[in-house]
């Protein structure tokens, strides 16, 4: 392995190598093995704190909430995908009035904090007479805020079209709404998948939200079981387990993400074409 | 409109100072350790590899909200260190941030010619300099930027805290729902605060990407 950094390694430097090996697996094992001990010490690992996910009245809870997580995540997946490809086309319109509404609403949305604008709309939009419910609100908040992040990616995508394919579209004939129905979008979206897969995983994550205006999804069935006192108030082990949820649920997005990545890269003759880079998103990065 | 923000000038004001203390705490905590993650993401031993390869992946894939339940509601069982509610929101801010911070600088690194690396050291530069006049001035270019964002990201993320009750500028709705103030109102002051303060990161975060984007 030759890197930036260091050069292949010779003899002494394979030595000093393992020694620091050595010393970090220590250390770390060292970390890991405290705060295990921690988890020892204060009766995390005793029976009784698990025995909760023995009751299948638990279990189908869990399922449910599971199940409300995954609704809210499809409801906003789809949402946000719908508004992100009609705030990239205004944002791309030759026509100055659909473009700036197009920049105000995303700049905005994606100024704002999510819980804000969730907590808007559960709190203070019932006031103007809107009342969204829990669902909604959340919902709602997921599609304006990822719908606005998805747009910079679809236009990003949209502008990484090499020039030849739109003149060579004109050319033929086509109308500017067949450009970019026909030729300009197909070719955008596939070049964009992986970065817009990495968005539906923010998105999943962003579901937790709901958690703070009580949509009773995984985080908060989390809350309510470790409060159990029943069962000793196990709010570690139910914690673990949610995570374990959200962490398999996300990461097999993000694998599918990175397959996808790796899937463009060898279909187009094995020559480097990365993702076009969207300014200002990081994949995976939300609240 | 104006007499909202007059009367509850207390709510916003400790609102928006817990919200830019959080933010700049966090944004300290989570750069150190993020690049001592990818330090260790990039060195040669695979042992110092695997664990930040195994942070990045667990933090990543974790929503914050969950990371800030486990410091509010599991920590304390513990029997750790007691420290304040404000502290362990900074923790949990941190924590997850460091993650996508390590991400960015990693690739930032990566985008280095390794033929610099080698020319470097072909002529005879050790590993400090080849790392302090070849390496970091060439990566920072294209680290800066998407640094920018995840601060920005950090800053809008501060607001989370509101859910476990730290009193920062998210925690103003309910406050004001209390005091039987128009929420209405009351949340346009708050969102006209975070354009406030998010834009600049955001103007800041284009100019250098487009003085410091160069063709490689």
């Amino acid at each position: 392995m030759t890197s930036v950094l260091y050069d292949l390694p010779g003899p002494r430097a394979r030595a000093r190598n393992r020694i620091f090996g050595v010393i970090a697996a220590l250390g770390i094992a060292a970390l890991i093995g405290y705060v295990g001990y921690r988890f020892w010490a204060t009766g995390q690992f005793d029976g009784t704190k698990w025995e909760w996910l023995l009751y299948t009245d638990i279990q189908s809870q869990l399922v449910a909430a599971l199940g409300a997580t995954l609704r809210a995540f499809a409801a906003g997946a789809l949402l946000a995908l719908a508004l992100g490809a009609v705030l990239a086309l205004a944002r791309l319109s030759d026509h100055a009035w659909l473009r700036a509404p197009g920049t105000a609403i995303v700049e905005f949305f994606r100024a704002i904090p999510l819980v804000v604008l969730i907590f808007f709309l559960f709190f203070a939009a019932p006031q103007a007479g809107l009342r969204l419910g829990v669902f909604w609100s959340v919902v709602a908040g997921l599609t304006l805020y990822n719908g606005s992040v998805l747009a910079e990616v679809l236009r990003a995508g949209v502008r990484a079209v090499p020039r030849g394919q739109r003149e060579a579209a004109y050319a033929l004939g086509l109308r500017k709404n067949q450009v970019m129905r026909l030729v300009l979008l197909p070719q955008a979206v596939r070049a964009m998948l992986p970065t817009i897969v990495s968005q539906l995983v923010v998105l999943l994550k962003d579901t937790a939200l709901g958690f703070l205006i009580t949509y009773q999804e995984l985080l908060f069935e989390a809350r309510y079981l470790g409060g159990l006192a029943e069962f000793g108030r196990p709010i570690i082990p139910t914690a673990l387990v949610v995570g374990a949820v959200y962490i398999t649920l996300c990461v097999a997005l993000s694998a599918l993400a990175s397959y996808l990545e790796r899937r463009n890269r060898s279909q187009r003759g094995g020559r480097e074409s990365p993702v076009p880079e969207a300014p200002g998103v990081i994949a995976g990065l939300g609240a | 409109m104006i007499e909202l923000l007059v009367d509850n000038w207390d709510l916003y004001i400790t609102g928006f100072r817990n919200t830019i203390l959080l933010f700049i705490l966090a944004g300290i905590g989570a750069l150190a350790l993020g690049t001592l993650l990818a330090a260790m993401r990039v060195s040669p031993v695979p042992v110092l590899r695997l664990v930040g390869t195994g942070y990045v992946t667990v933090f990543r894939n974790t929503p914050l909200t969950l990371v800030f339940f486990f410091f509010a509601f599991a920590y304390p069982r513990l029997d750790l260190i007691d420290v304040s509610f404000f502290t362990r929101a900074v923790l949990a801010l941190a924590v997850y941030t460091a993650a996508f911070v390590c991400e960015v600088v990693r690739s930032g690194i990566n985008t280095v010619d390794v033929g610099q690396a080698e020319a470097s050291r072909a002529l005879g530069l050790t590993f400090t300099q080849t790392l302090t006049a070849i390496v970091v001035p060439q990566a920072v270019r294209s680290v800066v930027p998407p640094i920018t964002s995840v601060l920005n990201s950090l800053l809008k993320n501060t607001t989370v805290a509101a859910g476990f009750s730290v009193a920062e500028a998210g925690q103003i709705t309910p406050a004001l729902s209390e005091r039987g103030a128009p929420v209405l109102i009351g949340m346009a002051w708050i969102a006209i605060g975070f354009l406030i303060l998010v834009i600049p990161l955001t103007v800041t975060q284009r100019i250098l990407e487009k003085r410091w984007s160069v063709a490689r």
